[in-house]
C-alpha cells in the first residue's frame, strides 16, 4: 500500500523522516539504532568507509537500508566531488550529502563551495542532499543547481544545542520547494518534534543518539517525536496568541455599516 | 631531585669527549640557539610573539579555586580559563574537569579512539640533545634502513591491520635528507591509508615536497617553549636553533600539509606553562589556518640507553591527566594522542575522558618490527631505540582492550582528496 505522506528525495520515496547519522558510536549498535529509529535512511562518512579489513562499517548496516554518504574532509567543492564519485565506486549508491567545510573547529558548512559541487553533482544524476548555513540565497541557488533537498544546520554539529537557527529555517520552510531536512545540533526529541512542527520534511540526528545513556531508547523517542511533529504540521496548528488574550469587547465594535 | 642528563658513554676520542664537557660546561662555547643558520627559511609570523607573550605573563600560582570553579562553569574556555585549569589550583577539581573533558570528547568524537603506529627508519643524529637516547653523543647502536628494509617494515606492519603510520627518522639532514624521507612515504602510501612525519623541522618547500611524496601530516615537538631552558639542553645542532623549530608547524600547513600536532616534553621545564604554550600555539595557528586539522601530544620524559634515571620528575600521572583535561576542554576539536610512553592502565582510562588517538603495536627502534612482532630472533641487525616504551600492547590486544572498554576502535577515517 502507498504510503500517504512519503518523503520523496530524486523521485525515490521514504515512510521514515528520520535519517540516521552512523559516526561517534560503536558500529555493534548500528543495528539496533536503525531499528528502533524506524530509519530508511543512514549516513556515513566515505573516509570512514576507506579501511581494509578490520570493522568496515558497510558491513554493519542492514541490507535494504539507502545509503547516503557524505563528503566530510573536503574543504573544496572539487573535493567533495572527488569523494562523492569515490563512494558511488564504493557501491553506495547514487546519494550523497555534501558537507564541506574549511574550519575544524566549528565544521560550519561553505556554502559557497557547496552550490559548486551540488552543480557538478546533480548533472553527474547523483541524489545531491547539500549540508547548509540556512541562508535563503544559498537555498534557492542550490535549488536552482539541481539540489535534491536542503539541510540547513540547527546549531553547530554535534552541540546538541537545537533550533538555534530556527527563523532562519522557517524562511526555508516557507519559501523553498525542496524538502528541508534539519541537520546537525538536534540535541533532544522535543527539538526535533518542533523542527517538525514548523514544517520541516526530515531531521537527521547523530550525536543525540550517540551520547545519549542507551542509544537504541533514544533512537526510539526520536522516532516518536518525528512522528509526532509531522503529524502536527500536518493536522494543521492550533492559533498561538502572542499577546495578550481575545478581547470580548472588539475595539472595531463602534464602527457602522 | 633535578634529571643527570649527562652521561659519557662508549668509545668517544679524547677530543670528542673534551668537546662535549666544553658544550655541557661552558655556555660560552654554544653557538646562539635564537639564531638561524644557513638555509633555514625565516617566515613573517606573529604567532611565536603572541604565544610567548603569554607563557611569560602566566604565574600558575594566581588563580584560585574561585577561577577554575568559573572556569568549568563557562561555555567555551577562554585563554584565562585555560590558565586557571592548568594552575595547581585546578587539582582539586580533577574529577569534575574529567567529567567536562569526557563531555567535550563525546560531543566531538562520540567513543572513537584512533589507532596508529610509529615506524622509526633511521637513528643517525647530529644534535646533542642530553635527554634524547638518539643524541649524537650517546654510544648506541645506529642504523638506516634502505629502500627495501622500510618496504619490509612497513609489510610487516600493515599485515598486522595497521593502516596509519608515523614515519619518523633520527636528526640527520645529511644521514636522513628530505628525498630518502620522501621515498619513505611514497612507500608507505602503497602499505597505508595516512602517513604522517615526525621528522627534523624543514623549509616550505621540503613540506610541499614530501606532501606530494605522500605525507599528509607533521608533528613537531617544541620539547620546551622556556627558550633559556632550551638551550641548557640542546647543546649542538640544527635542533639547537629554537625559533626555526616554532614556526615549523606553519611552514608545514603553508607547504600544503593537511594536519600538524603540537607538544613539549612534559619534565624539561615548568610544565605548566609549557602546556600554556602548547595548546596555544595549536590554537592560534588554527585561526590563522582555519582549514587546519590539529592535534596535541603530551608525552612525558623516559630513560632511555644508557641513562635509565631519566624521569618526568613533577609531572606525576594527576598532573598529565590535568594537562589532557585542560586541552580538551580548551580544544574540544583538537584531536589528542597519548603515546606508547605511558601505561596501558593511564591509556585505558583517558581514552575514556580526553585522549582520541593512542599508538599500538610500537616499537623505538630501528628495524625490529618483525622480531618484536613474532617474538623470534630473525638474525637482522637493529638499530636501538630512542626510549623506553612503556605500554608494548600489540595492535590486536590494544584493539581487543579498547573495544572491551565500550568504545569504537578506528584504523582509519581518512581520505588523500
Amino acid at each position: 500500500m502507498e504510503h500517504e505522506d512519503p518523503l520523496v528525495l530524486g523521485g525515490h520515496a521514504f515512510t521514515s523522516r528520520f535519517i540516521l547519522g552512523s559516526g561517534k558510536y560503536s558500529l555493534a549498535l548500528i543495528e539496533a539504532a536503525v531499528r528502533d529509529a524506524g530509519a530508511e535512511i543512514i549516513t556515513l562518512a566515505v573516509r570512514r568507509a576507506n579501511t581494509r579489513d578490520h570493522e568496515n562499517i558497510l558491513d554493519y548496516i542492514p541490507k535494504g537500508i539507502t545509503l547516503l554518504p557524505n563528503t566530510s574532509g573536503a574543504r573544496t567543492a572539487e573535493e567533495a566531488i572527488r569523494i562523492a564519485r569515490l563512494a558511488r565506486e564504493l557501491g553506495c549508491g547514487d546519494f550523497v550529502k555534501i558537507e564541506i567545510m574549511r574550519d575544524t573547529k566549528y565544521l560550519l558548512p561553505d556554502n559557497t563551495e557547496t552550490i559548486r559541487a551540488t552543480e557538478t553533482l546533480a548533472k553527474e544524476g547523483f541524489v545531491v542532499l547539500p549540508y547548509m548555513y540556512p541562508d535563503l540565497n544559498t537555498a534557492r541557488d542550490l535549488v536552482n543547481a539541481g539540489a535534491a533537498a536542503v539541510m540547513p544546520l540547527a546549531s553547530p554539529i554535534g552541540s546538541n544545542k537545537g533550533l538555534a537557527t530556527r527563523d532562519f529555517i522557517q524562511i526555508l520552510i516557507d519559501e523553498i520547494d525542496l524538502p528541508v531536512i534539519v541537520d546537525a545540533g538536534i540535541g533532544r526529541p522535543s527539538q526535533a518534534c518542533e523542527a517538525m512542527e514548523m514544517g520541516a520534511a526530515a531531521i537527521m540526528a547523530n550525536t543525540a543518539l550517540a551520547t545519549a545513556g542507551d542509544l537504541p531508547q533514544m533512537a526510539s523517542a526520536f522516532r516518536m517525536a518525528i512522528e509526532a511533529g509531522r503529524r502536527a504540521y500536518r493536522s494543521g496548528l492550533g492559533r498561538v496568541l502572542v499577546r495578550g488574550a481575545a478581547p470580548s469587547d472588539p475595539l472595531t465594535g463602534f464602527l457602522r455599516d | 631531585m633535578e634529571n643527570q642528563f649527562f652521561v659519557d658513554t662508549g668509545d668517544l676520542s679524547p677530543q670528542a669527549l673534551a668537546q662535549k664537557h666544553r658544550l655541557e660546561q661552558d655556555p660560552s662555547v654554544r653557538t646562539d640557539h635564537m639564531a638561524y643558520l644557513p638555509g633555514m627559511e625565516q617566515i613573517s609570523s606573529d604567532i611565536r610573539e603572541r604565544v610567548m607573550a603569554q607563557r611569560d605573563s602566566y604565574d600558575p600560582m594566581q588563580y584560585t579555586a574561585q577561577d577554575v570553579q568559573a572556569a568549568l562553569q563557562h561555555e567555551t574556555c577562554t585563554v584565562e580559563d585555560l590558565k586557571a585549569l592548568l594552575s595547581p589550583a585546578a587539582a582539586p577539581f580533577l574529577e569534575q574537569m574529567a567529567r567536562r573533558a569526557h563531555e567535550e570528547t563525546q560531543k566531538h568524537f562520540g567513543n572513537t579512539v584512533y589507532l596508529f603506529t610509529p615506524l622509526y627508519i633511521a637513528n643517525y643524529c647530529e644534535n646533542y640533545c642530553v635527554y634524547c637516547g638518539f643524541n649524537c653523543y650517546n654510544a648506541i647502536k645506529r642504523m638506516q634502513l634502505t629502500r627495501d628494509q622500510i618496504a619490509h617494515e612497513m609489510e610487516v606492519i600493515a599485515r598486522s591491520g595497521m593502516e596509519e603510520i608515523l614515519i619518523l627518522t633520527g636528526e640527520s639532514r645529511s644521514m636522513s635528507d628530505v628525498t630518502y624521507i620522501g621515498e619513505a612515504c611514497r612507500l608507505a602510501r602503497q602499505y597505508f591509508r595516512l602517513v604522517g612525519l615526525e621528522i627534523y623541522p624543514v623549509n616550505t618547500e621540503e613540506y610541499r615536497y614530501l606532501r606530494d611524496c605522500g605525507a599528509d601530516y607533521v608533528t613537531v615537538f617544541q620539547e620546551t617553549y622556556d627558550p633559556d631552558k632550551y638551550e641548557t639542553l640542546h647543546l649542538m645542532g640544527h635542533k639547537r636553533v629554537w625559533p626555526y623549530r616554532f614556526d615549523a608547524q606553519e611552514r608545514a600547513l603553508m607547504g600544503g600539509m593537511r594536519g600538524v600536532s603540537f607538544s613539549a616534553l612534559l619534565g624539561l621545564a615548568d610544565f605548566r606553562k609549557d602546556a600554556l604554550a602548547t595548546a596555544l600555539h595549536a590554537c592560534f595557528l588554527q585561526r590563522k589556518y582555519p582549514h587546519a586539522e590539529i592535534s596535541l601530544s603530551c608525552p612525558r620524559l623516559r630513560p632511555i640507553v644508557n641513562n635509565d634515571k631519566i624521569n618526568p620528575q613533577d609531572v606525576h600521572e594527576k598532573e598529565l591527566c590535568q594537562i589532557l583535561c585542560a586541552y580538551r576542554i580548551f580544544l574540544p576539536f583538537a584531536g589528542i594522542t597519548v603515546s606508547s610512553r605511558e601505561s596501558a592502565s593511564f591509556r585505558d582510562g583517558i581514552v575514556k575522558l580526553a585522549a582520541t588517538k593512542i599508538s599500538a603495536g610500537v616499537s623505538t627502534g630501528i628495524g625490529d618490527h618483525e622480531s618484536k612482532y613474532t617474538g623470534q630472533d630473525i638474525g637482522r641487525e637493529a638499530g636501538d631505540e630512542q626510549f623506553e616504551i612503556n605500554d608494548a600492547r600489540s595492535l590486536e590486544k590494544m584493539y581487543g582492550d579498547i573495544a572491551a572498554e565500550g568504545l569504537q576502535p578506528v584504523l582509519n577515517d581518512y581520505l588523500y582528496v
